[in-house]
């Protein structure tokens, strides 16, 4: 892991700030996400990380009185730019909530192909060839393959979220935020999506929130950890959790407080 | 407190539900009791083939009827329908999905005003806008009275039902790269189609039984017309003329209307609860 310098960093803030009215959720971040690997965010419960997580792609836009301030580079665009629209944004960095959110009056099928479908692509042949190759990335085709046309509503919890990261597949987002996508989820739906994620850093580049450390050492590359909206240390995974620079990682990560 | 003194708690609680349901639902009967009693003589089959023609016919015990009516209450609720349903749901969606819009506040005083306003309004501003405009009374100014009559309660419906529908669904849909309009339009309002659908028939129902705005817009015709730019019968302005007019025949095709409109509005029910439930099992797992 010592070869970070060496990798291409693919999303990159500057002195991120979001603030809730009078309270300030994230303070100043500055990070780097490297292509290709997968970024943990831990910390306590308020710490900002999931707050952070939804700055990048600008899902506090529609918040009445939340303010972002700052700067997120995506291949050294500014995400944040006026020319920036938010709708082209969210396409380059997709999204995956902590609860599944299969949407409830649409098919299997329709489901992974909504992103594409409700922006106007029609064609059958293109729409069948993405949401064949976007279930076979979230390891769902075989499971679904023969129901296509029964409602997202009808899986189980677990295929219903790797349904939903099939759906943000489909869009071929370049940056998949993970919003502790595992916590609604039993042990074995868990092991899965871990699992998924392996595989998918091939091909995305992905930021994960968890509030499970155990997880956090299993699936990232490198481990970011917040406390009280700043970003206290942001290294290899392994070195987070071996040899941690900072003293507060230290004692957090040995339960010292939560 | 003893389990028993819990128990008699219990049991009187549900004892003042029942009583206060009792309260709702007895009146109701002792009306449509009394109207099929006295209207149930007068509907023959003439009275669905005949139209009521001049007041001699009645004078004369030749047969009449209320064809006119009962055509003309379809024809010009559906079309105004057809005009509230559009405004209507783009207002609700505008008062729930963009409440940032400086609009929006305007459109919820608006309908909430609208809501408490006295129907005959809704005909004095039909007849102010249409009639005085048109040059005449006719089946279309009925319909835009009515049409405003039902706007405001589908706008009100739509707009707290779609607030109901969990924001994580629009959540999910913009963090696809989905633009505002299609998240709400193929996501949102899918999702609370049974309570917009319920909604409009709230309104139907609502305005079906208007007589006031139709008194001064559609006028009433006492001959079968298809045509909307003249003047048009319609039950609930039927029944309030037949009940003021001095012959006995008249009276009792007044209750016999009463029966019609009541089961006109009934059967709007039943059918729109039928197509909800349809439109819901399609989705269930």
């Amino acid at each position: 892991m010592e070869t970070s310098t060496q990798e291409s960093i693919r999303l990159e803030t500057k002195d991120l700030t979001v603030r809730y009215g009078v309270t300030t959720g994230v303070q100043n971040v500055s990070a780097q996400v490297y292509d290709k690997h997968v970024t943990a965010l831990i910390g306590p419960s308020g710490c900002g990380k999931s707050t952070f997580l939804r700055a990048l792609n600008r899902m506090h836009d529609l918040g009445a009185d939340i303010d972002v301030s700052g700067q997120v580079f995506l291949d050294g665009e500014n995400l944040y730019a006026s020319s920036m629209d938010p709708v082209v944004v969210r396409r380059r960095v997709g999204m995956v909530f902590q609860k599944p959110t299969p949407f409830p009056t649409k098919s299997i099928y329709e489901n992974v192909a909504a992103g594409l479908r409700l922006v106007g692509t029609r064609k059958k042949s293109v729409l069948d060839e993405v949401v064949e190759r976007s279930l076979t990335d979230a390891a769902l085709w075989d499971e679904v393959k023969d129901r296509l046309r029964s409602p997202g509503g009808s899986l189980s919890g677990g295929q219903q979220q790797r349904l939903c990261i099939a759906r943000a597949l489909a869009v071929d987002p370049e940056v998949l935020l993970m919003d502790e996508p595992t916590s609604s989820l039993d042990p074995m739906a868990t092991r899965r999506i871990e699992e998924l994620i392996q595989k998918l850093k091939d091909k995305v580049t992905i930021i994960i929130v968890t509030h499970n450390m155990q997880q956090a050492s299993r699936v990232s590359d490198y481990t970011a950890f917040f406390y009280v909206g700043e970003l206290i240390e942001l290294s290899p995974t392994e070195q987070v959790f071996s040899n941690p620079k900072e003293a507060r990682t230290k004692e957090y990560l040995s339960g010292e407080f939560s | 407190m003893t389990l028993r003194a819990r128990y008699a708690r219990d049991r009187f609680a549900e004892a003042m539900f029942v009583l206060a349901t009792l309260v709702v639902i007895v009146p109701l009967f002792f009306i449509i009791f009394h109207v099929v009693v006295n209207g149930f003589s007068a509907l023959n089959y003439e009275f669905f083939t005949e139209e009521l023609g001049s007041p001699s016919r009645a004078m004369q015990g030749r047969p009449a009827g209320l064809v006119h009516s009962i055509v003309g209450t379809v024809i010009i609720d559906l079309v105004a329908l057809g005009m509230a349903v559009p405004f209507g749901i783009s207002t609700g969606i505008m008062m729930s999905e963009f409440q940032e819009h400086p609009l929006a506040p305007v459109a919820r005083l608006m309908t909430s005003t609208l809501n408490g306003m006295p129907a005959v309004l809704m005909g004095l501003l039909a007849y102010a806008l249409v009639v005085k405009n048109t040059g005449g009374f006719s089946a279309l100014a009925g319909s835009v009275a009515l049409a405003f009559v039902m706007i405001p309660i589908i706008a009100r419906t739509t707009e707290s039902v779609l607030r109901v529908t969990p924001w994580s669904l629009r959540e999910a849909g913009l963090a696809l790269g989905l633009p505002r309009w299609r998240v709400t339009t193929a996501l949102v309002i899918p999702a609370a189609r049974a309570g917009v659908v319920t909604g409009i028939l709230i309104a139907f129902a609502r305005a079906a039984g208007e007589a006031a705005p139709l008194l001064l817009t559609s006028l009433g015709n006492n001959f079968l017309s298809f045509d909307m730019t003249r003047p048009m019968d319609t039950l609930p302005q039927r029944i309030y003329s037949l009940a003021i007019s001095p012959y006995r025949q008249w009276h009792s095709m007044g209750w016999g209307a009463a029966i019609i409109l009541l089961l006109f509005v009934m059967i709007t029910f039943y059918v729109g609860r039928v197509v909800i439930n349809r439109m819901e099992k399609q989705f269930r797992g």
